[in-house]
């Protein structure tokens, strides 16, 4: 088949796998975000959970476990920026940053303690990572032109936690939109005081809310390291956690606009990858540093704003105070 | 039991917000089914007392009773559980949800919410009907004007089952007409048994709806009358402690040439939304301009244009011999530098910095004059002694430069903002909102050195959402409705009904803009 | 006392020690947890970073980067903002510092030379910071997540820089030449020689004066300058700031050129003051810990100043820790610099409740 449609289904299907860390990073952000609190934290957060759900998985010899695990310790951390910023009303950028330097520190600490290599966890085997699902009938349709190597290479073929992350989205979009709890939540982020006096607790949600991107961040912390990878490397999250967030800003806090921006950056990250060593007329051999610097290039750029202002929910950033 | 005969009984209600004590062991007894006003100054404890009631926030210790029954209210819920609804004085609504999505937050009748909006829907329309609330239901919050929004606000109330209602000075973004209004879906509450408890500072209001009223000074409870056996004047004495005057002596404006003419102003706000439109007038020396309106009609916004903070996009200013257009702004720095000092309307946001100490709020705007900068040194010493002078020439108290702004009384801050403003000798002042939250001794010290002012051969501008204000220190009065000037008139002239309709942009044709008669 | 004094007391002092001591009581609770008594690591701790003279010289050493640092971080926060672009800016600082020494005239003076190359460490820091400031000005893009990006931006710059263009031809490591000595500042130990006193050798160097000179600049700055006080007013209220006519946009932008100019200023120590050449990651860890001196020294110079000797300490001490026992690496001082972050940032408000409830009552 045609060599360029074929380049661009195995992109598209790179893209994937690229994009699941910010779909789950991005989601706990929007969670956090939407009702009231900044969360610069997704990065260390993925990043204790890579830590953890690596080790876990290691030391149980199980996958399962180590997402577990994972999860955990990414609750933990949320609930630390959540005890610093909801109950303190400290300040919430400060808190999340310092989660993000914890993390840095602790996993590079305890990889030495607990394993004896500064900075990486034992390699995982097979049967203690997630590894690639065939979906059944790839036999029968790969009969088929176009459609069987689209289901072959881009459909089939991923771990369950990629199906798992495209599976979230719709979730995400039905709880903020159609359950009580998305009210509240939305309510919260736009006017506390309107939820307090309506008789809610204004700490309970966004603690909910926070926990529930604990979780998020713990899946795609695992992801990074016992899916996509077999093992925890040094600083392996390598600034997800904050792409994510430009992708939630430039998604506009809405569920499906913020996928497609994740996978707008995964796309353009798989296919600079592609880029690398090839020469290009007139620029010739593209340095893999600009290729290493895109994804981040694109960050500032759309951050910039050339695609329009986003308006983040009313009460972000600022502590609730009770006050009249 | 909702049969009986005392609503809301509050017994000994003691409540402190750190060294303040905002209310002093209150009693408070309300019959059920009347309308009760509670009266008293800015800080005397009214909103305090009903937020407790509301469970906003918790006393610290004394009794209350709803229906009879002993109420302990930890937070909202248990109020609204018990029939207590209140209407803020800020409106508690999200912008941008819709009527139906406000009215059910926190009411929601189940986890999914698509049924929730239906079943509310029919239970709103029946309400609306039957109290004369019509609003429409699936518009966002953001779009309905005030009065609109303070209806979505009653509904909510009534929804949750409120047998009690609470209004908290809910006349203040209303005009006249509008309050007569809301003044008949009150008495349509009352026949159906509901217990109305208003609060305000507006002695005409008491009168007029109230079947008992409560005031109270300075966390305490001190009076409780039958409204039918008192008057404005004894309601006055009692929120002072002292007789009031309620009007201030003042001489006729000797007005001179005009200092700042406006001429076919078009301002947009910082969102963008046309605000202004079409305005023209002058300000001349020696006299006081008045700009009446409901808040949220423009004159903010034609104050931060007057002030150089917002730009034009249409028309022009000429000031003290400088033309300000949508090609050529001036900056507030350059407007000072010209002789024009600006009070703004939000002291605690734009007038003052809360974490600066008094002597670097003094110097907010001139921070680049040559008196106080030796090349780079700013040099504190100065600074200090600069704002010693101030704080003498306009009875600070304490005295004492080196205090956090946060620290001093509304009344103080507000007298250090003027100071800070009228000291330079300014020809044209900005004023907008000057007394707004302050005790009356400072409202009477602040009023007294406008007209001072006045009589310098100032021009004023004054901007005011308080009707009575206006009427009482104005020469000349205009009035704001929808951004555009509905009336002009000589303050000598004027008259609530009439302005009240300006206001409210209802003015028969023939009525419009009487021209307003001057002294040469 | 009266109240209002205690409460500068509570607020100015014992607050921020509370804090701190928390955040050494939590890493102490992290070295029990990777089996390491406390107690002991914190003698080593002491011991290496103060208790011998090449210590105590490579103490001061780091303290230097941390001052920088911790200005810039400081002198942003007045303005309201959160500069977390130490890194990267320290990192571009030090190409131009390097761009200075290597393509200057090596025969012109020293007094010349060397404030040239200061220079060049301040402007290139300045402009690192200059994009994600307009930015944030006149886009409203998130200062915060653009300076993050900015660090690995920088990473990848100096890394082709040195990789590409600066190494030297047939060199393998990625770093430049050696700076003409010309433009080298000289070792403490050196200059305590020339007066016949004989100290350890360690990296200290006079860019420790430059260090103090800038903390007086920025403290005249901020607090005796007609400047300064725009930016202190930007930074607590826009709109008094509008007011007062100042322009916020404006500021925004100045403010982090100056932030980014003080960061940049880093390789004036580790570059001019001792490596005297350019190489990969010597910024590393400065930026951040930047963030967690300014906090802990409430962003004024003579808290940052002590702040940054504290963690210098930590940092040598860390050294040592790192030398004596297997379980430890450096990295515990990351942990504390994040638990300083914490509890100085984001949980400084902690113990206010308590320390008025006992230190300074409402009279009722």
């Amino acid at each position: 088949m045609n060599d360029l449609l074929f380049n661009l289904i195995l992109t598209l299907d790179a893209s994937f796998r690229v994009c699941i860390p910010l779909i789950f990073a991005s989601m706990a952000g929007l969670f956090a975000e939407r009702s009231g609190v900044v969360d610069i934290g997704l990065e260390g957060k993925l990043l204790m959970s890579a830590f953890i759900a690596a080790s876990a998985a290691s030391v149980f010899g199980s996958p399962w476990i180590g997402l577990v695990a994972g999860m955990f310790a990414s609750c933990v951390f949320a609930m630390i920026h959540g005890f610093a910023s909801i109950t303190y009303k400290g300040n919430q950028i400060v808190s999340g940053v310092a989660i993000n330097i914890l993390a840095s520190g602790l996993t590079m600490i305890l990889t030495l303690a607990w394993f004896k290599k500064g900075g990486i966890t034992p390699t995982l085997q097979s049967d203690e990572r997630f590894l690639s699902i065939t979906l059944p009938g790839v036999d029968i349709i790969d009969h088929i032109p176009l459609l069987g190597v689209i289901y072959r290479e881009l459909i089939s073929g991923h771990n369950i936690l990629v199906y798992l992350a495209f599976a979230i989205v719709p979730l995400v979009w039905w709880v903020v939109y159609r359950t009580r709890f998305g009210l509240r939540l939305r309510a919260v982020g736009e006017n506390p005081k309107a939820v307090d006096t309506a008789g809610l607790s204004v700490e309970g949600l966004r603690y909910k809310a926070l926990l529930i991107g604990g979780i998020l961040c713990g899946i795609g912390g695992a992801y990074i390291a016992i899916a996509h990878n077999a093992q925890f490397t040094k600083e392996m999250t390598a600034g997800q956690g904050f792409i994510a967030l430009a992708a939630l800003i430039f998604g506009k806090w809405h569920p499906y606009k913020v996928l497609a921006a994740c996978f707008l950056f995964g796309f353009l990250d798989a296919l600079a990858l592609r880029l690398q060593g090839v020469v290009l007329p007139v620029i010739g051999e593209v340095p893999v540093q600009l290729i290493e610097a895109i994804p981040y290039l694109l960050t500032v750029i759309l951050l910039a704003g050339f695609i329009g202002k986003a308006i983040p929910p009313k009460a972000s950033a600022q502590p609730y105070i009770k006050e009249l | 039991m909702e049969n009986s005969h005392i609503a809301i009984e509050l017994i000994d209600v003691d409540k402190h917000f750190g060294s303040v004590h905002a209310n002093d062991k209150v009693n408070l007894s309300v019959k059920t089914g009347t309308i009760h006003g509670i009266v008293g100054e800015n800080g005397a404890g009214k909103s305090t007392l009903m937020s407790i009631l509301y469970g906003f926030y918790q006393a610290d210790s004394g009794q209350i009773k709803v229906f009879d029954k002993d109420f302990i209210s930890t937070n909202s819920r248990q109020s609204i559980e018990a029939g207590i609804g209140m209407v803020h004085q800020h409106f508690m609504l999200v912008e941008n949800f819709t009527v139906l999505e406000n009215v059910i937050l926190g009411s929601e009748g189940g986890a999914l919410i698509t049924e929730s909006l239906e079943k509310a829907r029919i239970e709103l329309t029946r309400l609306a009907k039957e109290y004369g609330l019509e609003v429409e239901l699936d518009v966002a919050v953001e779009e309905l004007s005030v009065g609109m929004q303070q209806r979505v606000e009653i509904l909510k109330g009534l929804y949750k089952g409120a047998k009690v209602l609470i209004l908290d000075e809910p006349t203040g973004v209303l005009t006249p007409q509008e309050s007569d209004e809301l003044f008949r879906i009150f008495e349509a509450l009352k026949k159906q048994g509901v217990t109305i408890i208003l609060i305000t500072h507006k002695l005409r209001e008491i009168m007029s709806i109230t079947d008992y009223v409560s005031v109270m000074r300075a966390g305490k409870m001190v009076a409780n009358r039958q409204t039918s056996e008192t008057n404005p004047e004894e309601l006055a004495e009692l929120m002072i402690g002292r007789k009031v005057l309620l009007n201030i002596d003042k001489t006729k404006a000797k007005s001179g040439d005009p200092l700042l003419v406006a001429n076919n102003l078009e301002i947009h706000n910082e969102q963008g939304i046309k605000r202004v439109s079409e305005v023209s007038f002058e300000a001349r020396s020696g006299e006081i301009l008045g700009i009446a309106g409901v808040t949220g009609n423009g004159q903010g916004t034609l104050l931060k244009a007057l002030a150089g903070i917002l730009p034009l996009s249409k028309g022009s200013i000429e000031i003290l011999g400088e033309t300000i257009s949508p090609k050529k702004s001036l900056n507030p720095q350059e407007l000072r530098n010209l002789g024009v000092a600006h009070v703004p309307e939000d002291r605690q946001r734009m007038g003052l910095i809360s974490d600066f100490i008094a002597s670097e709020s003094a110097l907010l705007g001139y921070q680049n004059d040559k008196e106080i900068n030796q090349g780079v040194w700013l040099k504190r010493s100065l600074v200090k002694a600069n704002c010693e002078s101030i704080m003498e020439a306009f009875d600070i108290r304490p005295t004492n430069p080196d205090l956090m702004s946060s620290n001093f009384s509304g009344g103080n801050q507000q007298k250090l903002i003027l100071a800070r403003e009228f000291e330079r000798n300014p020809q044209v002042l900005i004023i907008g909102q000057p007394t707004r939250g302050i005790d009356i001794g400072a409202i009477e010290f602040i009023r007294k050195r406008i007209i001072e002012m006045r009589d310098a051969g100032k021009a004023i501008i004054l901007i005011s959402v308080e009707l009575e204000e206006i009427m009482s220190i104005s020469d000349r009065i205009i009035v704001m409705c929808d951004g555009e000037i509905t009336g002009t008139v000589d303050a000598a002239n004027a008259d609530e009904a009439t302005l009240g309709m300006m206001m409210a942009n209802v003015l028969p044709s023939d009525k419009q803009n009487t021209e307003a008669q001057y002294d040469s | 006392m009266t109240r209002d004094r205690r409460l500068a007391w509570i607020n100015g002092l014992l607050l921020p020690l509370f804090n701190v001591l928390t955040a050494f009581l939590a890493t102490a609770v992290v070295f029990l947890f990777i089996g390491v008594d406390p107690i002991e690591a914190t003698k080593i701790l002491i011991y290496g970073a103060l208790g011998y003279d090449e210590g105590l010289g490579y103490t001061l050493y780091y303290a230097t980067n941390f001052v920088f640092t911790g200005l810039a971080v400081a002198v942003a926060f007045h303005a309201g903002l959160f500069n977390i672009g130490g890194e990267g800016q320290a990192y571009v600082g030090g190409l131009g510092i390097a761009l200075v020494a290597l393509y200057i005239d090596p025969t012109l003076s020293a007094w010349l030379v060397i404030p040239l190359a200061i220079s060049g460490g301040l402007l290139f820091g300045a402009l690192w910071a200059i994009i994600p400031a307009y930015l944030q000005a006149y886009r409203g893009s998130h200062i915060v997540i653009t300076t993050i990006m900015f660090n690995f931006l920088a990473s990848a710059l100096m890394v082709y820089m040195l990789v590409h263009v600066l190494r030297e031809v047939g060199q393998m490591s990625p770093e430049s030449r050696n700076f003409p000595e010309v433009v080298w500042l000289p070792f403490v130990h050196d200059v305590f020689a020339r007066f016949g006193y004989n100290i350890a050798k360690s990296p200290l160097n006079l860019s420790i004066l430059v260090a103090l000179f800038f903390s007086l600049l920025v403290w005249f700055f901020l607090w005796h300058t007609r400047w300064g006080f725009a930016i202190r007013a930007t930074g607590k209220s826009n709109d008094a700031a509008v007011y007062s006519g100042i322009n916020p946009k404006k500021i925004i932008v100045v403010t982090m050129c100056i932030s980014g100019a003080l960061a940049g200023l880093v390789g004036v120590n580790e570059l001019i003051g001792v490596q005297h050449r350019l190489f990969l990651n010597f910024n590393y860890g400065y930026g951040f810990g930047g963030i967690a001196v300014a906090l802990m020294g409430r962003n004024h110079p003579v808290g940052i100043l002590i702040a940054a000797l504290l963690f210098g300490i930590l940092y040598q001490g860390g050294a040592e820790l790192d030398f004596e026992l297997q379980n430890v690496s450096r990295d515990i001082v990351v942990v504390m610099q994040g638990l300083v972050i914490l509890f100085c940032g984001g949980l400084e408000y902690l113990y206010r409740p308590l320390l008025i409830r006992f230190l300074a009552p409402i009279e009722t």
